[in-house]
């Protein structure tokens, strides 16, 4: 077991404020799927906000805790490989940790995959604030015939180790307490003035040399993370020496900015060039002797320097038994394999959707008879004004909560237990070249399936896409994607009067119109399209907490986004209708309707309806004509109708969301592009139906 | 060397790609040139040591003959690119040009010319590979930094790369060049795949679909348009 670094001399006195020492910020950083989610949920219970980060589309988790009289927030960083500006979550994470400067960090690593995780390690000791690492999935790592000498590790790193199997909960309580106590060392090491109480010379491998004797810094330790191959690192030191004499309170530690210039790093080398030209042209000058010497450009043959110190640490600390393949390996292949990961992709995906629908009508029926006892699902179409006002307000949720929420909850949480267990990671590998005809890759197949449950949270998912393109693509794409409401209308419509056959058929037609439109819309916007780069984790059983998490952050944006506009759009629409505001816009829109679509007048009102919900058409539909719609409508009425419900504008809360992710502009754009679909489309099939139909 | 030499050698760079020897009904069935002259260059090509040619079993290049037919190839194609992209000239076209211009191509301007593409990867008519260039920059980047002056200092690779999309499957191979720009290349970087290191594939198919590969003991899946960027000296161990 590890040993805590706790070396602090006397209890900590000239204090301010007892409140002050009590509180404690730790932060979690580590590479995707390691347990840091596990980790925070363990120790944050419930007790957890998650919104963005200020200004910028990157989720920001953050917790509490109360421990030992401490009262600690935890900080949940995004799952980086590394600490370069080449993505959102790199900047918000070294930022935070430079500006923030949290207490302590807990550098969650996954004991399966050492090295790569030490890499980033290394990185976050060059940001020079105190640290503790959790070894996780030690137990993964043993079926994998991996063992991990933890003493070792925390020696050669010289920061604390604390082995853990987070989903058991095994290891939590001393990592926590090592996380405080190395905090705890660290402030009152400050508390006295810059005396270096623990000192760390970082990583060394046996290379030597290179002590630089700059001044005190933060005065509790000195620079630490790898020390480098000779030549390399007396320049990284001599680098250091110039930006910590040039004294340029820029809130990173001096080594790592000297990192960072010789790494080229296009937001520092600003930031430097501002204060001092001198110190970037000296940074300029050994980046070009660095580059000749390694024949590689400097940030390379840093990157290499640094995995070749994460390499020899790792081969060091683990042990390498040969096994048979596991059980999981022999599932692995077969998920991948040409003929049968297609199989196996359609079968994970058929499931998923059966499994919701299944569940979901249950839930479904039973939540609306619960709810129907106190009124109604109908839309109120007249009546007196606060009549009108309340039935729409809680028709808006009934429908939320009957009609929505039974099918996306389940589906949301098949979907994290996919995701957790890593078949979905085999599905967007299996699915990359489909996707790439849509100009996306593998990674889109997580925003397009959520989009059968709702758009809203599909488009928050699309930021797992690289540039704003791919998430523009994805999204326009999901605003098609057959949504319960979607499903709700096609089944409502087709399937109840013309029978399943033609409701899939629609379901296909709609598949098909996104994939047509995308490629369209992959032309209208320029740009390449970045490729795949996907670590493929190994098979795990998905962690409850984990999946209760997902599913709660992916519900949340429909209570808070979708339900109320849902309540006020519902109220809304029908006070507009029942003072007959609508009829006049419904005559307007008749050219379209009537002679273009062939569908009666009462359209225009109807389609003023599903801009609010989708499934509304229906609702108010059956509240004008009665049940029996095949009494008013034809096969071909019916039909287009319900295409053209399904496609012609993306719902309210859809249309905020877009708006919300991208912009007015790129709102009204994909709600334009959807309604010219929809009016193509529908204008076509009611010029030909009636051939196959009637 | 002769025009024709060089053309051989180019169908043969093609025909070989997944080292299966070519017939030669194959060879005289892309170039138009009857059977029997065929035999007769392979002979020749045999004696002057590019190929290897066993009759009624087929014909392979040496790595001397690779050398050759990689380079024109690499010629051809970006000349292909050059034509299609910056003077318009149709996919259709393309091709027959660029057979005639690449054989006065010198290194130097192809290389200038696939600066000015940005490097490109592929050719403007049938998407297949340009191969990688035989200069030793483990990256686009060096190469650019390096400049147009002193392009005779530039060393030349020592062994043959070939593209990680080429590799079969449980194949070992080592990382020695990364084309494109500079957010691809950091982004493998900082995923360990950096100059020198040891990768297996795990999982391969054709058809465009992405690689899986082992290296540092985690597994990655690439996508086809990451994966035909990254080249890769084959290990015999």
């Amino acid at each position: 077991m590890a040993k805590i670094a706790s070396c602090h001399t006397g209890a900590p006195q000239n204090i301010k404020g007892a409140d002050n020492e009590k509180q404690l910020t730790i932060a979690l950083a580590g590479n995707a799927n390691v347990g840091k989610s596990v980790i925070f949920n363990q120790l944050t219970g419930s007790h957890q906000t998650i919104g963005n980060w200020p200004g910028k589309t990157v989720e920001s988790a953050k917790g509490s805790l109360q421990f030992e009289g401490q009262n600690i927030t935890i900080v949940d960083l995004p799952g980086i490989y590394s600490l370069s500006t080449f993505s959102l979550e790199e900047i918000v994470t070294r930022d935070y940790i430079a500006l923030e400067k949290p207490d302590v960090i807990i550098n969650v690593i996954g004991a399966p995959v050492l090295e790569r995780n030490l890499f980033f390690t290394l990185q976050l000791m060059e940001m020079d604030v105190p640290m503790v690492v959790c070894l996780n999935q030690v137990d993964i790592a043993e079926s994998q015939g991996i063992k991990i000498d933890a003493g070792k590790l925390e020696s050669l790193l010289g920061i604390p180790v604390v082995p853990t199997v987070a989903a058991k909960g095994q290891g939590i309580r001393e990592l926590i307490d090592s996380a405080i106590n190395t905090a705890l060392s660290a402030k009152s090491a400050l508390q006295n003035d810059g005396e270096p109480v623990i000192e760390h010379n970082g990583v060394n491998r046996g290379h030597g040399g290179g002590h630089h004797t700059g001044g005190r810094h933060h005065g509790h330790h000195r620079h630490r993370g790898a020390r480098f191959r000779g030549d390399l690192d007396n320049d990284i030191d001599k680098l250091t020496a110039v930006i910590e004499s040039g004294n340029l309170n820029l809130g990173y530690p001096p080594r790592f900015v000297a990192l960072k210039l010789l790494e080229g790093d296009a937001a520092i080398i600003k930031q430097v060039d501002s204060k001092s030209a001198g110190i970037t042209g000296t940074a300029q000058v050994l980046a070009q002797k660095i580059a000749g010497v390694y024949k590689q450009p400097t940030f390379s043959a840093v990157t290499s320097e640094r995995y070749a110190v994460a390499h020899e640490i790792a081969l060091g600390v683990q042990q390498q038994v040969t096994i048979k393949p596991t059980f999981t390996d022999r599932l692995d292949r077969l998920a991948t394999q040409r003929v049968f990961g297609y199989l196996v992709s359609f079968v994970v995906i058929g499931g998923l959707l059966l499994w919701t629908f299944t569940i979901g009508n249950l839930l479904s029926g039973v939540l609306s008879n619960a709810l129907g006892f106190f009124q109604p699902v109908d839309p109120l179409i007249n009546g007196s004004f606060w009549s009108i006002l309340w039935n729409g307000v809680f028709g808006g949720f009934v429908a939320g909560v009957t009609l929505v929420l039974p099918y996306v909850i389940p589906f949301y949480l098949l979907l994290a237990a996919m995701e957790d267990s890593g078949i979905l990671t085999r599905v967007a590998f299996m699915l990359d070249n489909i996707m790439h005809q849509m100009g996306l890759h593998g990674k889109a197949i997580i925003p397009l399936i959520l989009g059968y449950g709702c758009s809203v949270p599909a488009i928050a998912a699309t930021r797992i896409m690289g540039s704003r393109r791919e998430r523009l693509l994805a999204s326009f794409a999901v605003t098609f994607a057959p949504c319960t409401a979607r499903t709700i209308i096609i089944l409502g419509l087709v399937s109840a009067y013309l029978g399943t056959g033609w409701a899939l058929t629609l379901y296909a037609i709609d598949l098909l119109v996104m994939f047509l439109a995308v490629k369209v819309a992959l032309r209208v916007v320029p740009g390449d399209t970045s490729g795949l780069i996907m670590e493929m984790h190994s098979f795990k059983v998905p962690s409850v907490s984990v999946i209760i998490k997902q599913t709660w952050a992916r519900t949340k944006s429909l209570i808070f986004m979708v339900f109320p506009l849902y309540m006020a759009g519902s109220a809304g629409v029908q006070l507009l209708y029942a003072y007959g505001i609508l009829q006049p816009v419904s005559n307007f829109l008749s050219p379209l309707t009537v002679y273009w679509l062939g569908l009666p007048v009462i359209t225009g009102v109807l389609l003023i309806f599903g801009f609010v919900r989708k499934e509304m058409i229906l609702l108010v539909m059956t509240a004008i004509f009665g049940m029996n719609l095949a009494a008013v409508l034809s096969p071909t009425q019916l039909l287009v109708l319900a295409l053209v419900g399904m496609l012609y504008i993306p719902c309210l809360s859809t249309v905020g969301i877009l708006a919300k992710e991208f912009g007015w502009k790129s709102a009204v754009v994909i709600s334009a592009a959807n309604l010219a679909a929809a009016f193509i489309i529908g204008g076509i099939a009611a010029k030909i139906l009636p051939y196959i139909l009637e | 060397m002769s025009i024709s030499t060089d053309e051989y050698l180019e169908a043969l760079y093609t025909l070989t790609r997944e080292d299966e020897p070519a017939g030669t009904s194959e060879i005289s069935k892309k170039l138009n040139i009857a059977p029997a002259s065929v035999t007769e260059m392979m002979h020749k090509l045999a004696e002057q040591g590019f190929v290897n040619y066993l009759p009624y079993q087929g014909v392979t290049l040496t790595p001397k003959g690779y050398r050759i037919a990689e380079k024109m190839t690499r010629k051809h194609r970006l000349l292909e690119r050059f034509l299609h992209d910056v003077l318009k000239i149709g996919n259709d076209k393309v091709h027959k040009e660029a057979c005639e211009m690449e054989h006065a191509l010198t290194d130097e301007t192809a290389r200038a010319m696939c600066q000015a593409l940005k490097s490109p990867d592929s050719c403007p008519d049938d998407g297949q590979l340009i191969p990688a260039c035989d200069l030793s920059f483990s990256s686009c980047e060096e190469c650019r930094k390096w400049g147009r002056d002193n392009a005779d200092g530039i060393s030349k690779r020592k062994n043959n790369v070939i593209s990680m999309s080429d590799l079969k499957e449980n194949q070992e191979a080592r990382i020695s060049f990364i084309r494109g720009d500079n957010k691809v290349l950091h982004r493998l970087l900082d995923l360990g795949l950096t100059p020198g290191t040891k990768i297996k594939v795990y999982r391969i198919s054709r058809m465009k679909s992405p690689v899986e590969i082992s290296c540092r003991g985690s597994r990655l899946a690439l996508g086809d348009e990451i994966a035909r960027n990254v080249f890769v000296e084959k290990t015999t161990d």
